[in-house]
């Protein structure tokens, strides 16, 4: 196919079909390493291996991130009232302090980190999905 | 209990739930459409099932008889059953869901392509469905005792027959309406009532939850003792009472404290201090990494994820059922508290499970609306039996038929229905001193240290082996199943000992972790081979599937 355009540009010797061939090379030759990425995943090859790695790797940071912002959050209670008992007195509108945090504020916390997560995972697959069918950028 | 609403709400809502799964019967037309609700339920209805499904008698009743029994350090009990999804969501969710795998044993074959893995798997889910469906069986026996006056084993056959027939003609598209609809109803049948409690509360003149002289009671009371127990009456004398004795109190008598309870204003509104007892921060660990750990483990949970499009629909999914059950647990609390003030007979009594139900008609009266509400809380804890038996039959029911009879086919599910139906009722018959709350709180044991190490490990790391994996369950899973058959079976313990058996979760969960890596580190070389395709599957997502 690209030895028969040359010949079509050399007879006719007219520009415009020169630079219109270049465009469509250039697309055409993103297309085969995007799909030579995808391609790359399959087959597993070390390039589509270390890009799966990666995005485990992010994955994982990601969760064990938001668990230990949890587990300092919520597992930090037991102890801080064990080692403060003053804490467990304090009252606030009438309520015992651990009663609010336990009874009503630790859910909309965990709704918060779970939301969190999910915004974050999305953006590191969309990072990934731009990175296998975008691979000039 | 002369209250002529409760037994009509009752039967509503059993009627209710039969009718749907009928009308899901209509659409059920495919085997695929059986098992698998054919993935086509959007992400509201599935949440709103899942969450349906997974509120059980504990949640409904149990959270509010310990906090009533206990106070403020077991509101761990919803915090971790809520955090549970959290911890699903960020660790197993979407991979999971990726993965392709319908049942935990599915998960284990793509991983890991063990059959004897499998077995083991397909034993783990058995144990822990059934583990689970006794403690709800017996809940509707309990509930329905208490509000009717039936016999108790009337409540918990009536309940296992609904379900397995529900479940056997219906299937899973059947059973997704009907929990999403459950949910709803649980929700409101506590959140109605409360704002009439706390009207009547305020109107009562805001008493006290912990008046300072300790409780006492509002009104003249007879209480028939169900457990044996100590009691210190006000003048210092002690004494024993056997199950059957009955005590009689005027109005304005103060409770006299009960063994084992937190009788104690102090006790029972402040957490537990260092120094005087590290067992009680050992067992509140334990129990924040039991049901933090267990959810993900929960063979009734995870099935319903196959039911999302994708990964991506499968996080969504989970973040609103985190939404959904967060909402529903701030309420029983305030049914516990308000139990102090104006149920404290069940202190006495030992039915503190029965607080939920006993409330509504406790605070506001035998009047109309008093008994309308307490009919609504009956009718939410029945919604609540239902829903979670059904969905602990579906899969317990699936991975018989799959993996023990060796049938895909929609016959084989429904005699699969019967046995996993038959064992649990028969179980729950000889079963009725078991405590509601402990057992629930040993399955989620069970599950995070079998399951949840083999899915968070199998899910994230490219070295875990089969022979690995299967040493891990063995060790943890095994620990903690040796731990409830202690309990359930064995004899009374006291100091440490009783503690890491009662909450062994802080031991068996790490151990289960250690193993399984030590074990795939040694066995390096029997890793799959195919890891890296299964990494890009679980992991990837789908847009890029080629």
């Amino acid at each position: 196919m690209s030895k028969q355009l040359p010949d079509v540009g050399s007879s006719g010797a007219v520009p415009p079909p020169r630079r219109s061939r270049i465009v469509l090379a250039e697309i055409t030759r993103q297309d085969t390493r995007a799909e030579r990425t995808r391609a790359e995943l399959a087959q597993q090859t070390q390039v589509g291996e270390a890009l799966v790695r990666g995005l485990v790797r992010a994955q994982l940071a990601l969760a064990l991130r938001l668990s230990l912002v949890v587990a300092i959050g919520l597992g930090g209670l037991p102890w801080l009232f064990a080692i403060a008992p003053s804490l467990g007195r304090t009252t606030v509108g009438g309520v015992n302090l651990p009663w609010l945090l336990l009874g009503v504020a630790s859910f909309p916390f965990l709704i918060g980190v779970g939301w969190a997560y999910v915004r974050l995972a999305e953006r590191n697959e969309q990072d990934f999905t731009d990175l296998v069918q975008r691979p000039e950028r | 209990m002369g209250n002529d609403f409760v037994v009509p709400a009752i039967v509503a809502v059993t009627l209710v739930t039969v009718g749907i799964g009928f009308y899901g019967l209509r659409l059920a037309r495919t085997t695929s459409d059986f098992l698998v609700a054919s993935r086509a339920i959007s992400p509201t209805w599935n949440a709103a099932a899942i969450g349906g499904e997974y509120l059980s008698a504990a949640s409904f009743l149990g959270i509010a008889g310990l906090v009533l029994k206990y106070g403020v350090d077991v509101l761990w009990y919803p915090v971790g059953f809520a955090a549970g999804y959290l911890a699903l969501l960020l660790f197993v969710a979407a991979p999971l869901r990726r993965s392709g795998a319908f049942t935990l044993p599915d998960f284990c074959e793509l991983r890991l392509g063990s059959r004897r893995l499998r077995i083991l798997a397909t034993a783990f889910v058995i144990f822990i469905g059934w583990l689970y469906l006794v403690p709800q069986l017996q809940g509707a026996g309990l509930t329905l005792a208490t509000v009717a006056g039936s016999p108790y084993p009337l409540g918990a056959l009536l309940v296992a027959a609904v379900v397995t027939a529900n479940v056997a003609l219906g299937g899973m598209r059947a059973i997704t309406f009907v929990q999403a609809f459950q949910y709803w109803l649980k929700l409101t049948a506590l959140a109605v009532p409360v704002i009439f409690l706390a009207l009547q509360w305020q109107a009562d003149g805001r008493p006290a939850v912990t008046p300072p002289d300790g409780p006492t009671f509002r009104a003249a009371t007879t209480v028939v003792v169900e457990h044996r127990a100590t009691l210190t009456l006000p003048d210092g004398d002690i004494r024993e009472v056997r199950p059957g004795d009955e005590l009689t109190f005027a109005a304005g008598d103060p409770v006299p404290d009960v063994s084992g309870v937190a009788t104690d204003a102090n006790d029972w509104l402040l957490p537990s201090a260092a120094g005087d007892d590290d067992r009680g921060l050992f067992a509140t660990y334990s129990l924040i990494l039991a049901t933090f750990l267990g959810t993900m483990g929960l063979p009734h949970v995870l099935v319903r994820f196959y039911t999302n499009p994708d990964g991506a629909a499968a996080r969504r999914t989970t973040l609103v059922v985190l939404a959904l059950v967060g909402a529903f647990y701030l309420l029983p609390t305030l049914y516990g508290v308000l139990g102090r003030i104006y149920t404290p007979q069940l202190l006495l009594s030992g039915q503190t499970d029965a607080v939920v139900v006993l409330l509504p008609e406790a605070a506001l009266g035998d009047g109309l609306a008093g008994r309308l509400l307490a009919a609504l809380v009956a009718a939410g804890a029945f919604a609540a039996f239902l829903s979670t038996s059904s969905g602990l039959l579906t899969s317990v029911a699936g991975v018989i038929s799959t993996d023990v009879l060796g049938r895909g086919s929609v016959r084989g599910f429904r005699l699969a229905t019967v046995i996993a139906g038959g064992v649990p009722a028969v179980l729950s018959l000889h079963v009725s001193g078991l405590d509601v709350s402990q057992v629930v709180g040993l399955a989620f044991a069970v599950a995070a240290s079998s399951f949840c190490p083999l899915l968070v490990l199998g899910i994230w790391w490219r070295g875990l082996t089969d022979v690995g994996a299967t040493a891990g369950v063995v060790a943890g899973g095994g620990a903690a199943i040796g731990a409830v058959l202690v309990t359930v079976l064995g004899p009374p313990l006291s100091g440490w000992p009783a503690t890491l058996i009662a909450q062994p979760a802080a031991w068996t969960v790490p151990l289960a972790f250690t193993v399984m890596v030590a074990v795939s580190m040694a066995t390096r070389r029997r890793a799959p081979a195919d890891i890296a395709a299964t990494m890009l599957r679980l992991h990837t997502p789908e847009a890029l599937r080629m």
